[in-house]
């Protein structure tokens, strides 16, 4: 029964990850070198963790396949046996090399994820304030000059880093196939790094939950070749209308938008919750600086290192 | 009226009128159906005042089951409203509601509970004592629990659910965005029962290092006793975080103090911090006693020693002190920067280390061994692969930089289920048969439990299996829908299937109990299960002072020893036995914590003011009170021993 069973569970395992072959499952089909390092990380991480998976399904289905009663005499009486102080310290040692293995990947990886993009350090990033309101995304293009609600377009083969915050709850700013995830918050703007190799369309979206309409908080983003992103941004810029705080306002109220594009930024009458080197606002503006430097000297670090670029 | 406005429920659909009108029903028939028995006077004298251990814990575990339905139906909406895309069995607001509460109801008031049940029923017997050390306190303990979960699912009917998410986060849980009482709900129920978890720690660390049995020194207790320990400690020093954390809340949500809002100073990662420092070490809290509970199960049912006892209580310090270090790995993505992340990413994959050891020796135990499938020996063995395939997805989402790709995905909502149902509902599951001979005096169909098992074993892979891969597909969490074209509906609709077998499963432990209660066998013996430890040594149904004379202990498995080597478990002569007395006060002031709950969540002052003097008025009664107890003679001791032994 419990062979069947087991056997059951690895079968069922096998014909599901197959199917995921078929149709690459989205986080693990990155169009970004910042998801292919994830991908990458995700994947050794699989084949480690089915070495551990395999040698404790050896062990139990021998245990419990030669060890029943019912294979045993009926005098049989188990003897009392303390421990080995050899087999434990096999358990203790192997299990701590592969930590310090895994340790050693996502330290290296987090570094990596969280810095400019390998290949892509000689150029200067695309900027993009992506700032989420209940329950939509308003992405301002700062050197463009123009903003979009609920969608994005992107050059190919450019580092872009994106400035993540809110006027509403926690939300997290997700594109599965180009890059993980990070928090949009009210008081805080923190730095995502992605770049896009190939042209397409993505799915992206807010993945922290914050309220009813949070299911629907999708968007759209299109990658674009270079030439073809300038002349996306000529276009709206000849055909937008230009967004005003009324405007701006009208669309922070909660529910649902579709997508709309205008020319300037919201960030010159609503700034982004930072000085120009981000930090903190923490209510009064004239605390900011101290604030920003004693007590998140590791969000300062990291955007200083984002600066250096 | 005013305050009818806010009774109101923010978002009413047929079935919460439905609901009101089944409550109502169910309460009248619960109290005309104890009047028309005349049990009143029953009830109240050997229940509602008991502050025998052994009952509290059967009340514990009542009330643990009554909310696993509660969570258990909960669930099912939440899979049958996600197994089709663009669904309207519920709309946002409604699943919102329902995956809040299911992750509070489960955790708190189904998890923690159900283990303090069998905790308050068994470590008294396994370390040799009487009673806990301080009795009417375990019964404040379970009172206000009970209360703190009574007023938390009330919430429903009267005046709407809290809705944002088990981890309330702020800024979403605060007035601005969460604006029915939902989270006052949230921020007092737990409260109320917060308290009584943290008074239980208190009581069972002073009782399991105070009133051991002459000869138990700590490395003799078993292993259960050791989990529970441990355990209790964790208990001590996260839930008053907790405590604070809730506090600061209800601040927030009551009288306009700015702690987690967006502006005035206020900081959201403040509540994530304080949240997760008690939320990390909370999933230990539910695990290691699990752990306890299987290393019994398994030692008694491969029918030898447990393998490795030193290094398994080694490992469960480890765990206990790592579980503090860990918790920013529930925000990677809160912007730490790679230092901070890479720090936790250690911390949180080492924990995987001395969890390794303890699968191992089980692993070791069971080696010529002779094991006995039982339904408490399925589910133990069945939690071994599962758990380890949640342990290992568990070292994945650890590492920071693929984090980045699971968090907030179904891949999570996959690992912590893998983690939590084969780690703690399939060991209190386990428990609860095992143990339930000795708290009722019969068996539960062995055939009933293992058809039982096998659906909630089966429909629990068939329901979170495929979460592993939506959630690699995009899959968020708590999306209340999703269109066909992210061609997620096939694996939902698996994950709802599961869902049934899962109901079906736990409908069977019922129709279980039913059955058993009716049916099974009276005339079993002291030691059914022929298991090893001290609570298999005194009779059943267990006599009101547990042991007649206080047994002597020389090993791990004193039991097992006296009867396979003759140790004499029971020297000298039956003396009187001092035993507290009952009293109505735990119960009577935890209903004014009801009413003070109450009063608080609605902004009722003056009744909360009255509330609050009555509960000063209770302790103020205690502190004056001139009660020690009574003896029991050591004639009535007799006859009764002579009675338990001439029934067998």
């Amino acid at each position: 029964m419990k062979i069947k069973w087991a056997l059951l569970t690895i079968l069922f395992t096998i014909a599901t990850v197959l199917t995921g072959c078929d149709n690459p499952l989205m986080v693990l089909d990155p169009k970004g070198p910042v998801a292919a390092t994830q991908a990458d990380v995700i994947m050794i991480s699989i084949w480690t963790m089915a070495f551990v998976v395999l040698v404790v399904m050896v062990l139990y289905i021998f245990m419990i396949m030669k060890y029943r009663a019912s294979k045993q005499r009926d005098d049989y009486e188990p003897p009392h046996i303390e421990g080995s102080k050899v087999l434990e310290i096999i358990w203790v040692a192997i299990p701590i090399l592969i930590v310090a293995f895994l340790s050693v990947v996502t330290v290296k990886t987090t570094n990596e994820v969280e810095a400019t993009p390998k290949g892509y350090g000689d150029q200067e990033p695309l900027i993009i304030y992506a700032s989420s309101s209940n329950w939509k995304w308003h992405f301002s293009y700062p050197e463009e000059d123009i903003e979009t609600v609920n969608y994005l377009f992107l050059p190919t083969n450019r580092p872009i880093e994106f400035k993540l915050y809110s006027f509403g709850p926690i939300s997290s700013f997700w594109i599965p196939q180009l890059g993980g995830q990070k928090y949009a918050m009210s008081d805080m703007v923190n730095t995502l790094h992605l770049a896009a190799d190939v042209p397409g369309e993505y799915m992206g979206r807010n993945s922290n939950f914050s309220g009813s309409g949070f299911a629907q908080q999708t968007f759209n983003v299109n990658v674009l070749s270079a030439e073809e992103y300038d002349k996306w941004v000529d276009e709206i810029k000849a055909t937008a209308k230009p967004i005003t705080e009324e405007k701006f306002n009208e669309l922070l109220k909660p529910g649902h938008v579709g997508q709309s594009t205008y020319t300037g930024t919201h960030l010159e009458f609503s700034p982004a919750p930072e000085g120009e080197n981000a930090g903190h606002d923490h209510g009064s503006s004239d605390k900011e600086e101290n604030d920003s430097k004693d007590s998140h000297e590791e969000h300062s670090e990291h955007s200083n290192m984002n600066h250096d670029h | 009226m005013d305050y009818f406005d806010r009774f109101a429920v923010p978002h009413p659909s047929p079935a919460i009128y439905a609901s009101m009108v089944a409550i109502g029903l169910t309460m009248i028939a619960v109290v005309a159906g104890i009047t028309y028995f005349k049990k009143w006077g029953y009830l109240w004298r050997e229940w509602l005042t008991t502050v025998d251990h052994k009952r509290i814990g059967i009340m514990y575990i009542l009330a643990a089951l009554l909310m696993l339905f509660r969570g258990g139906v909960d669930a099912l909406m939440m899979r049958a409203q996600t197994a089709i895309p663009d669904n309207g069995l519920l709309d946002g607001q409604h699943y919102n509601e329902v995956f809040t509460t299911h992750g509070v109801v489960m955790i708190l008031f189904m998890a923690m509970p159900f283990i303090i049940g069998l905790m308050n029923i068994v470590t008294p017997l396994q370390i040799g004592a009487r009673d806990v050390a301080f009795p009417r306190l375990n019964a404040v303990s379970f009172w206000l629990f009970f209360m703190g979960a009574m007023l938390f699912n009330i919430s429903f009917v009267v005046g709407g659910s809290p809705d944002a998410g088990w981890t309330s986060y702020f800024p979403l849980a605060s007035n601005d965005f969460s604006e029915s009482v939902g989270s006052n709900y949230y921020a007092i129920a737990i409260q109320i029962a917060g308290i009584g978890t943290l008074l239980t720690g208190i009581n069972f660390i002073v009782t399991i290092l105070k009133m051991r049995a002459p000869g138990m020194n700590l490395m003799k207790m078993p292993m259960f006793t050791w989990s529970i320990l441990i355990t209790n400690f964790i208990i001590v020093f996260a839930f008053p975080v907790l405590t604070v954390a809730l506090a600061l809340m209800t601040m927030d949500r009551l009288f306009g103090t700015q702690f987690f809002t967006m502006a005035n100073g206020g900081s959201d990662m403040l509540w994530a911090n304080l949240f997760w420092v008690w939320g990390h070490p909370e999933v230990y809290i539910v695990i290691l006693p699990a752990f306890g509970i299987y290393s019994e199960i398994i030692s008694t049912f491969a029918r030898r020693n447990l393998y490795g006892y030193n290094s398994m209580v080694i490992s469960m310090v480890a765990i206990s002190t790592l579980s503090f270090i860990v918790w920013a790995h529930h925000f990677y993505t809160m912007g730490h920067g790679a230092m901070v992340n890479g720090i936790f990413s250690i911390t949180t994959m080492a924990i995987a280390v001395p969890t390794g050891v303890k699968i191992f020796n089980w692993l070791f135990t069971l080696w010529k061994g002779k094991i006995v499938f039982t339904v408490p020996m399925l589910y133990s063995l069945a939690f071994i692969p599962i758990f380890t395939l949640g342990g290992v997805t568990g070292v994945m989402l650890a590492m920071a930089s693929a984090d980045y790709q699971y968090h907030n995905t179904m891949f999570l909502v996959a690992h912590f289920h893998y983690v939590l149902i084969p780690g703690t509902v399939f060991a209190v599951l386990a428990g609860f048969t095992y143990w339930w001979p000795k708290m009722f005096g019969f068996m539960l169909s062995e055939k009933i439990g293992k058809w039982s098992f096998w659906f909630i074993t089966i429909g629990f892979n068939v329901t979170f299996f495929p979460m592993f891969i939506t959630g690699l597909d995009g899959q968020a969490r708590r999306m209340y829908t999703y269109s066909e074209s992210t061609g997620y509906g096939p694996l939902n609709m698996l994950s709802f299937v599961g869902a049934i077998g899962l109901a079906i499963g736990f409908a069977l432990i019922v129709y279980n109990i039913y059955w058993s209660t009716r049916y099974a066998s009276r005339n079993i013996s002291n030691d059914p299960w022929d298991a090893r430890s001290l609570e298999w040594a005194t009779h059943t149904p267990i006599p009101e002072y547990n042991f007649a004379i206080v047994p002597t202990v020389d090993s791990t498995e004193a039991f097992w020893d006296s009867k396979k080597k003759g140790f004499k478990l029971f020297g000298g002569k039956v003396e009187k036995i001092h035993m507290p007395n009952n009293s109505g006060v735990p119960f009577i002031m935890s209903c004014i914590f009801f009413v003070w709950g109450f009063a608080m969540v609605f902004s009722m002052w003056i009744i909360a003011i009255i509330a609050t003097i009555g509960i000063f008025a209770c302790m103020i009664h205690r502190s004056f009170e001139k009660d020690h107890g009574r003896y029991i003679s050591v004639e009535e001791i007799e006859e009764t021993e002579n009675k338990l032994r001439g029934a067998k």
